[in-house]
């Protein structure tokens, strides 16, 4: 009752093709975006925003981007840390070499730069797939992580080699390095959140989302339609490493304030996968709702014992969040291989009925 | 394991739930712990983690604290991983009346913090790793490396080379290996044997090893048997050190020439090599083994560590680690008021006037365990760069040297380049230190 | 010009004028790649007769391993430790097949290949948890000396653990084949990796097949769990090692048993050469991280199936 679609008219084809055609939804996600830019930084914690909301932020860039690859056309990446880690190491060199470029703009160009690695390492994806395509995005992350920490103009010279990110400002704020605020971090790195995940809703139901779905579902029966699949699958690999390079230069850039090999390790992608099959294959709230989980989970994991005065060794806790990792993946793909996103939906039927289920 | 761990624990939330009522009460110092008692650095780690912790517990049992305040430790499990890191920093940094000075014991958490925790005002210890040029205190006012650096390290085991040849003029024309871990910890001494091999005409070849497959070795040990360098100088972590010794005794290399840092040589990276292992050294600044004072007061008290794991070079060196805290808390005290909370901003004068003579650390009991360190505002390094050379016997580690110094001519340019550069690219204008 | 030199010429002078480390770096490499191929083995089994990709097979070597050196330390005889082992990895398997593979059935290849990275990340917090993460050195008398061989043209280390490792692998092979050629169970396996459909029909119980092949994929598992600890102590970075099997097995194609193993002796023996030749001189070093994995991916362009998989034929 409270939720519903019925009695709601539209009277022009722009109305209908509408990226959130029910009022509620458009309301609800219109009002979480304003919150999200006005009430958070008033109200949250500077820990809930340091610590919390940026790196979830950012891994759901991540996530968006591994989810546009894996979940909307099909090709297993295990590379994610990699693209990521070209993001960053490419936007500390823009930045500290073409001092006058708005900050802004470096992060998307260091994004540019890791699609057009993408592209490189997607190019055996005409040929394979499945696993056998993962194990070509692994050659990326051992190349390309290899590369990185070996060549040091990557990092200009720096005799330490883990350069911290340089002081920039947006509007006059600083947005990154040592003097930049958490809020400014937040409010630069939600803009990039906005605005990506925007683009991917919309790409992801327009002709290119389509075609890559036809790619994913059947990739002969697509080309026998007419979609050319190695435009299809490149095109998914630039964009989705365009992502996961914005989302590695921020996390550079805005959340661990230096730039450095480890953090960009398989382990990272394996990391921002999870995030993808728990929050939902092939769904964009979904890469929200999995990084949010994925992240959040161990925090809760190390934090909950002691809000109820017990002190759990540290070790325990990381073993068992090891294991509840791996559970919950398996789990997730028995009972709900749609991820949280599925569940999502399922409790919007349920509101759609409440309270007369029948 | 798992039982007796989560018996244990259950027990220490009972005596927790009591401890922290308590310890509200008290207002005590707050010690955040960023251990890594999991993933593969666990075997390292854990030790350090006890040792530093165990040493808490000593000085609150044993003297009620620092003139009746005590302190009160929290630990957090980052897998020495970064980001976890950071996040454990933010998360306890504000709790129990602040953080009094953070260790956050990985180069690559270090760097990461090194702008918030100026922020913050929390002092960064950080022991004898993280980033180098830290040591410049003008620049980098909240963090402290003594009681020496990578760089200095370098130089000191370049000199101990030096003297076992004959001094420095024997280094001309001969040849080192430098086995390394292929990350920004084990690249960060390059730059100070680069220029050690032009001004001592060495040459040195250079090893690395990448992280995802530290276990794998086969082909630097085969190059370094066909080379046959003079010595060889490791800079490892974790399983690679432990590889590394394993694949030197198989090639009949002479392990009395191969010497790791100071995170290369403690007893996890010998065991696994059983009796291959005699002979390898390994710099250092605290010696192993239990007999020193401070172990007779450690008998029979209660919640400790029970890993057994003590008097090994890590713990002992946690406990190093803990030890320079409390005396830099017991210097602000004697500054800002005794028996009072000091703050982080508070530790921080003390820690860079810090002054501890050979006897002040006889009077701790931890004599031949702490090395005799000044600090100044300029240098955080420590006015007195030098290690200890020990070497493992097969069963313990034997300190086998007195002191060798660091060439701080070479070493304190290199510091102050780097940290300028630092400073620039970070618009921070250095303090005025006179 | 000095650095295509560098590239094409000097190092095959260097291996005209040195073959002592020639032949040293290739039976490094060859003993590397006995390792790769122990764990890549485990792949195929599980591959063949059910489809499945089994990303956990490198975490079933260390839990294998971990068991095994846990009873031990305990003071249980190896040789019992090693049947309790077996008999474990046996539970495991059945468990697997029953929480994770039935109720995936029919789901694409690589749902199922996600849900073993879930078993995977499972069986290491569980293993660590109870046998904790300390190194573990493996005493089961391996003998672990180095030999040093005169040949004509120089002195040649050869590790006695390597040579063991060597004949335990073909030992290995042998009884697997023998296994496969030679008993009902072992025709069975073949015949469901073979057709499904068509081994159902003639009455091969499909269910229990599949937990016979992952408790002998575990049986592998453990054998080489016992190597590669007896060379560098059971510890948690050899799951990491385990990726290489990866690489391994495209070369050698995904339904291959000597596939399996001349794609391990092909990239163990090409990555050391490379690192030795090419990588320390010309890249400063640490090649072997990327190696094989390059090597495969460039592979792939020309032979998808492996050297020696069957080809892929798809049907709309």
């Amino acid at each position: 009752m409270l939720y519903r679609e019925a009695g709601q008219f539209k009277t022009s084809y722009s109305a209908d093709q509408a990226m959130l055609t029910i009022p509620l939804d458009r309301w609800f996600v219109f009002g979480l975006a304003a919150f999200a830019i006005v009430g958070v930084p008033l109200l949250a914690s500077e820990y809930l925003i340091a610590s919390i909301l940026i790196p979830v932020l950012i891994l759901s860039i991540a996530a968006l981007g591994l989810n546009i690859l894996t979940g909307y056309c099909g090709q297993l990446s295990l590379g994610t840390g990699a693209f990521m880690a070209a993001g960053a190491y490419l936007a500390y060199k823009i930045a500290t070499n073409i001092t006058w470029m708005p900050i802004w703009l470096v992060i998307p160009l260091a994004g540019l730069c890791a699609a057009a690695i993408g592209i490189a390492f997607g190019l055996p994806s005409l040929r394979i797939k499945g696993f056998y395509l993962a194990v070509a995005t692994l050659a990326a992350q051992f190349f390309l992580l290899w590369l990185f920490v070996k060549v040091p103009w990557f990092v200009n010279y720096s005799i330490s080699g883990v350069p911290t990110a340089p002081p920039r400002s947006v509007l006059g704020f600083d947005v990154t390095g040592a003097t930049a605020t958490n809020e400014a971090k937040y409010l630069f790195v939600l803009a990039f959140v906005i605005a990506l995940a925007w683009i991917a809703r919309n790409m992801a139901r327009s002709r290119i989302g389509r075609s890559w779905m036809a790619i994913r579902d059947m990739d002969i029966a697509a080309e026998l339609i007419g979609i050319r699949p190695l435009p299809t699958k490149l095109s998914a690999f630039a964009i989705s490493s365009f992502y996961c390079g914005v989302a590695g230069a921020l996390w550079a850039m805005c959340y661990i304030n230096t730039v450095e090999p480890t953090a960009f390790d398989i382990n990272r992608s394996f990391q921002v996968l999870f995030m993808v099959i728990v929050g939902g294959l092939g769904s964009v709230l979904g890469s929200f709702l999995g990084a949010a989980f994925i992240f959040l989970l161990p925090i809760f994991l190390n934090s909950a014992p002691g809000w109820f005065g017990y002190s759990v060794a540290g070790d325990i806790i990381t073993h068992i969040e090891f294991m509840l990792f791996g559970a919950l993946i398996i789990f997730f793909l028995i009972v709900e291989p749609h991820g949280l996103a599925r569940l999502w939906q399922i409790a919007k039927e349920k509101l759609r009925l409440w309270p007369f289920p029948y | 394991m798992l039982m007796k761990k989560l018996a244990t624990a259950g027990l220490a939330a009972a005596v927790a739930a009591g401890a922290v009522g308590v310890a509200q009460a008290e207002d005590g110092q707050y010690i955040p712990v960023l251990s890594y008692r999991t993933g593969a650095y666990a075997p390292n780690g854990t030790p350090f983690a006890n040792g530093y912790v165990d040493y808490f517990q000593l000085v609150n049992e044993r003297d009620g604290g620092v003139n009746g305040v005590k302190f009160i430790v929290e630990e957090c499990e980052t897998g020495y991983k970064t980001d976890r890191g950071v996040e454990c920093y933010d998360r306890l940094k504000d709790k129990n009346g602040g953080a009094t000075v953070l260790s956050p014991w990985s180069t690559g958490t270090t760097y990461a913090l090194i702008e918030k925790a100026t922020n913050d005002k929390i002092p960064i210890l950080s022991m004898g790793y993280g980033r180098t040029s830290a040591a410049d205190g003008r620049v980098f006012p909240y963090v402290f490396n003594f009681p020496s650096t990578y760089w200095s390290q370098a130089t000191a085991v370049v000199q101990y080379i030096a003297n076992e040849m004959g001094g420095l003029e024997a280094l001309k024309g001969q040849r080192f290996a430098f086995i390394y871990l292929d990350h920004p910890y084990g690249r960060e001494p390059i730059p100070t044997f680069d220029i050690l091999a032009e001004r001592f005409g060495f040459t040195y070849d250079k090893y690395p090893v990448p992280p995802a497959t530290m276990t794998e070795q086969k082909s630097i040990w085969l190059q370094i048997r066909r080379t046959k360098p003079a010595y060889a100088i490791m800079w490892g972590w974790g399983a690679m050190n432990s590889t590394a010794v394993k694949e030197a005794a198989n090639i009949k290399f002479d392990m009395s020439r191969f010497i790791g840092n100071w995170w290369s040589a403690a007893e996890p990276d010998v065991l696994p090599a059983g009796e291959g292992a005699i002979g390898y050294k390994g710099a250092t600044f605290n010696g192993a083994g239990t007999d020193y004072k401070v172990f007779e007061d450690l008998e029979g008290m209660s919640g400790l560590s029970d890993d057994g794991d003590r008097g090994t070079v890590l713990y002992n060196r946690g406990m190093v680690n803990a030890a320079f805290i409390v005396e830099a808390v017991r210097l602000a005290q004697e500054k800002y008021g005794k028996g009072k909370h000091v703050s982080g901003e508070q530790v921080r004068w003390a820690l860079e006037n810090i002054d501890l003579s050979a006897e002040d650390v006889e009077a701790l009991g931890l004599t031949g365990l702490m090395p005799p360190t000044t600090v100044t505002c300029v240098n955080h390094e420590g006015t007195n760069p030098a290690i200890l050379v020990q070497q493992w016997n097969g069963t313990a580690w034997e300190i086998i040297t007195d002191w060798i110094p660091a060439m701080t001519d070479i070493v304190r340019p290199l510091i102050e380049q780097d940290a300028a550069q630092y400073a620039q690219e970070n618009d921070i204008t250095p303090r005025d230190c006179s | 010009m000095e650095t295509l030199y560098l590239i094409f010429i000097d190092p095959f002078v260097q291996m005209v004028v040195e073959p002592a480390f020639l032949v040293e770096v290739l039976i490094g490499g060859l003993m590397s790649g006995v390792m790769y191929s122990l764990v890549a083995l485990g792949f195929v089994l599980i591959f063949k007769a059910s489809g499945i990709f089994n990303f956990a097979q490198g975490i079933f070597v260390l839990f294998a391993a971990l068991n095994f050196v846990g009873l031990m330390d305990l003071g249980v005889h190896p040789i019992l430790a090693f049947l309790i082992t077996v008999g474990i990895m046996t539970v495991l398997a059945f468990a697997v097949d029953r929480l994770v593979l039935r109720p995936l059935v029919n789901q694409d290849p690589i749902i199922l290949f996600m849900a073993t990275i879930g078993i995977a990340f499972f069986l290491e917090g569980f293993g660590e948890s109870i046998w904790g993460g300390d190194v573990r050195p493996v005493r089961v008398g391996i003998p672990d000396a180095a030999l040093f061989w005169e040949a004509g043209f120089g002195e040649i280390l050869v590790q006695s653990s390597d040579l063991f490792a060597g004949v335990i692998a073909a030992f290995l092979v042998t009884v697997l084949a023998l296994f496969f050629h030679f008993t009902p169970v072992g025709r069975a396996l073949r015949a469901v990796a073979d057709d499904h459909q068509a081994a159902l029909s003639v009455g091969i119980p499909l269910n229990n097949i599949w937990v016979i092949v992952w408790a002998v994929a575990g049986f592998v598992a453990l054998v080489a769990g016992i190597m590669w600890g007896a060379k560098l102590g059971v510890q948690f970075a050899l799951s990491t090692i385990a990726l290489k099997a990866l690489p391994v097995l495209i070369l050698g194609g995904f339904t291959s048993i000597p596939g399996a193993i001349i794609g391990g002796l092909i990239v163990g023996a090409g990555e050391k050469l490379f690192e030795n030749y090419w990588g320390v001189p010309l890249l400063e070093g640490a090649t072997e991280e990327w190696f094989a994995y390059i090597v495969a991916m460039i592979f792939l362009f020309f032979r998808p199936q492996g050297l020696f998989g069957e080809k892929i034929i798809e049907r709309v």
